[in-house]
């Protein structure tokens, strides 16, 4: 199977997962959370006792029709919102639980929906941001990384834009590389493709198998997209309409890396088929409640 | 298994007390005006520098209740009104059209728009000569000049407001079969009505500061006289009266409007 | 099937996207006299002043009797030898510009100085604000005029009301509106800066003060104008020197050309110090300016 290996995303030798055998950080375990929301005095349940772990190096897709509390569970691991009860560890560590509540840090990082690169910074402003707040290096240093990090990952040339100057897919490959220059613990990718045309959408999928295939993160992804989900994920975990609870985990067993190929494959179609029955039924629950997301 | 009654989360203590009653941010506000109104008390009876000079509010109370009773100063208020309202109406009645001509028609807006540019930094009090001269009556003058301060807020406003019209409403609109005349009243004004409200509720606060400013100079009644009146007379507790008193009634003003804006465009409310 | 000779002969051109704000200032400034708007303007405004001329100087229109007219106007203004003594060749001119110039400038750094910050620090601490946005609301809706008289009391000194009125107006909008443009930041830049890192201190230097940046300049334009409309004020009211002064003066001197020659004069200079403004602004937002040019 030959494959151009001069479009395949390349990470540098700090982040690439070849130097560091298999993975042994990032391991995420989800015991029992629960939350309830109070907008306006009446009790909302988003989460209902959900349990889940996520080992070292996994990507983890959550699906789920709106409403089902997916994007709660990322705000809970990220640190924006905490739990009503139940708890969530990180490699061993309590992260956060019906009393303790860890603010956002860059061990975990999000790649938000609707994008958060800063548009008053240019690209490699906006990818050096993170060493240089958190005080680990001199502005020169890290730009040097940054601009070599840019170039592997394909997006060499544009670090002097500004975001408003470049596309929107272009945006999205910059707020990963911005999230990966701080090898966080897990990346944490909330919808992040919804916005792009479906073409675009294809080529990022690939972008996105070619960073997890290098540094082997653990990747927690949400979407509403079941074929997203069959394609990039190890596992696929399937959420009921609210109250949100673990309907479903489906193992996708389908070798890596993975390409366009494997859309037609009959595997996929099976896993497809199987993982259609489990959501369908909660979409259908979640049009006719009529559902919004909550934050 | 939806709804039962949890625990107290960690986060904010909304979940049992009601907002509407004990909310924090109103609580603190009347704090702050109460502590402001003791340190403005203690001021002037410590004799600081320049804060020290007003009339404390003691003094101003008192001078309140004699004021209330004096029909004269509801005269004021009444006369004060009026003239607001007048120059008001008068900046609309000229201002609305010309800035919705301006906004559909490219070629009136080039036309006309250097002859607004160029005289909209000039403050409208500078006008007050060129309008006593002008109109044989100072009422008119007044109103004149009112209505200048308005009508630029206005038409600025209506004119951002129709070009910032989605034209894929514009387009939406005539694939359904509209008319010229449709779209107009029917699409245009109706997106134009926010600014347009806008427009009248700042256009609303510059009236009256010109309404005040033209009675300081030039006139003999209205809440702006009576200010000017006190100070001249040695009753400086009466002008923290008057300028309060004009404070509120730029304030009920402007309430209106806001009310008014918000009666005629329901689709803004935000669930 | 179109004819090959259809296609383009030669490559089409990489489209640069590193543009210059000075090479789009042109490339604009180009298209525009290209088209015929800048010669309907000039139309528009030579038709007004044309009116003006008639109204007042050929027909003497009942109303029009002692307005004074723009040739008169204009030709007292550029003499060299001015019947009331004010012209661009007499220096008394230019101290009473720079007497006006330099309280707005006085005025407006005060409130510039203070209100930014004020209102940054309102839009971050929300405890901050609940304790100081009442005492300002309270204080706004009272015109600056009527702040003339209580002025006067407070600061012996003359000079100093004036630019205390001038200062207030212009302190509120500015506060305003910087309050306002932090408000307007959306709540995902502030999530994305903690993930990645940001202590409150980084937070405040590079989410809260860039973000608000466009807000605040739009604040500053509108502070501006409400120094020039405050000062004048002010001026015709109490002062001594100054461009409100002089058409004061000249209305009761019965000076009228000068009355016009001022109103042009502050027309000039409020509109040259908004652009002001709007060019530091442009300075300070890259972003925005090329924002704009897409």
């Amino acid at each position: 199977m030959g494959r151009n290996r001069t479009d395949t995303v390349q990470l540098p030798a700090t982040l690439n997962s070849g130097n560091r055998g298999k993975p042994s950080v990032g391991q995420l375990r989800i015991e029992e959370v629960t939350k309830i929301y109070s907008p306006k005095g009446a009790n909302v349940l988003a989460l209902d006792h959900c349990s889940l772990t996520i080992e070292a190096g996994e990507f983890c897709v959550i699906v789920g029709p709106s409403g089902c509390g997916k994007t709660t569970l990322l705000n809970a691991i990220a640190g924006f919102h905490d739990i009503t009860s139940g708890e969530i560890y990180l490699d061993d560590q309590l992260l956060c639980s019906g009393k303790k509540n860890t603010d956002p840090g860059a061990d975990r990082i999000v790649v938000f929906q609707q994008g958060a690169l800063f548009p008053w910074y240019t690209v490699l402003e906006n990818v050096i941001y993170g060493p240089i707040v958190q005080g680990k290096t001199a502005a020169a240093e890290v730009k040097s990384s940054a601009e070599n990090l840019l170039g592997q990952m394909g997006l060499a040339g544009i670090s002097h834009n500004y975001p408003n100057e470049i596309s929107s897919g272009m945006r999205r490959r910059v707020e990963i590389a911005r999230a990966m220059m701080n090898d966080p613990k897990i990346l944490l990718l909330d919808e992040p493709f919804r916005a792009l045309d479906a073409l675009t959408k294809s080529v990022m999928h690939k972008y996105l198998l070619d960073v997890y295939d290098s540094s082997q993160k653990t990747i927690f992804f949400i979407t509403h997209d079941l074929e997203e989900a069959i394609f990039l994920g190890s596992r696929v975990v399937v959420m009921t309409t609210r109250p949100g609870r673990i309907k479903k985990v489906i193992e996708v067993d389908i070798p890596r890396p993975r390409d366009y190929r494997v859309l037609s494959s009959d595997r996929y179609l099976e896993l497809k088929r199987e993982a259609i029955e489990a959501v369908h039924e909660e979409a259908r629950k979640a049009f006719e409640a009529g559902e919004r997301e909550l934050a | 298994m939806s709804t039962q009654n949890p625990a107290p989360s960690s986060a904010g203590s909304w979940n049992t007390i009601p907002d509407a009653i004990f909310n924090k941010t109103a609580y603190r506000g009347i704090i702050a005006i109460v502590l402001a109104i003791l340190f403005w008390e203690t001021a002037t009876r410590l004799s600081f520098p320049v804060i020290g000079k007003i009339p404390a509010p003691s003094s101003v109370i008192a001078s309140m209740n004699n004021l209330v009773r004096d029909t004269y100063y509801w005269e004021s208020w009444l006369v004060s009104f009026k003239r607001v309202f007048l120059g008001f109406i008068v900046a609309q009645i000229v201002g609305i059209p010309l800035g919705l001509l301006m906004g559909i028609r490219r070629y009136f807006r080039d036309l006309t728009f250097p002859i607004i540019e160029v005289m909209r930094p000039i403050p409208p009090l500078a006008w007050v000569p060129t309008a006593v001269i002008f109109w044989p009556t100072p009422e008119m003058s007044m109103t004149f000049v009112t209505f200048l301060g308005a009508f630029f807020t206005m038409v600025l406003n209506i004119l951002g407001g129709v070009r910032n019209i989605d034209i894929r409403y514009v387009r939406a609109a005539r694939s359904l079969g509209s008319s010229d005349r449709d779209i107009f009243w029917r699409i245009v004004l109706p997106a134009t009505l926010p600014s347009l409200f806008t427009g009248m509720t700042v256009g609303m606060g510059i009236t009256w500061e010109v309404v005040v400013a033209a009675e300081m100079i030039a006139s003999r009644s209205g809440l702006g006289f009576l200010t000017w009146k006190s100070y001249v007379a040695g009753d400086f507790p009466a002008i923290v009266i008057g300028m309060i008193s004009i404070g509120v009634a730029g304030y009920i003003s402007s309430s209106l409007i806001r009310y008014a804006g918000s009666r005629l465009t329901p689709w803004l409310k935000v669930i | 099937m179109p004819p090959i000779n259809a296609l383009p002969k030669k490559a089409l051109p990489t489209p640069n996207v590193q543009i210059s704000s000075l090479g789009l200032m042109s490339y604009r400034l180009n298209r525009w006299l290209a088209s015929s708007r800048p010669y309907l303007m000039l139309l528009g405004l030579s038709l007004f002043i044309f009116a003006w001329y008639l109204c007042t100087e050929v027909l003497k229109l009942p109303r029009f009797e002692k307005v004074p007219g723009p040739a008169v106007a204009a030709k007292e203004w550029f003499s060299r030898d001015p019947v009331y003594g004010i012209s661009i060749f007499v220096p008394e001119y230019y101290q009473h510009i720079l007497k006006s110039v330099l309280r707005v400038l006085e005025a407006f750094g005060l409130a510039t100085l203070l209100g930014v910050p004020l209102g940054l620090f309102m839009g971050w601490k929300k405890t901050f604000k609940d304790y100081s946005f009442p005492i300002l609301e309270t204080l706004r809706p009272i015109p600056m005029l009527a702040w003339v008289p209580l002025a006067i009391l407070m600061w012996p000194i003359r000079e100093a009301a004036i630019i205390y009125l001038t200062f207030l107006a212009a302190f509120f909008a500015t506060t305003l509106n910087t309050l306002l443009g932090v408000e307007s930041i959306d709540e995902v830049y502030f999530r994305a800066a903690r993930c990645l890192g940001a202590k409150p201190r980084h937070i405040f230097f590079r989410v809260v003060i860039p973000g608000a940046l466009p807000f605040i300049f739009t604040g500053l334009q509108i502070s501006m104008g409400v120094s020039w409309f405050s000062l004048v004020a002010g001026e015709m009211l109490a002062g001594e020197y100054g461009l409100g002064y002089l058409i004061w003066n000249s209305f009761i001197m019965v000076q009228y050309p000068i009355i016009v020659i001022a109103m042009v004069t502050l027309g000039f200079i409020g509109w040259a110090s908004s652009a002001m403004i709007r060019f530091v602004g442009n300075l300070l937002m890259k972003w925005k300016v090329r924002e704009a040019a897409l």
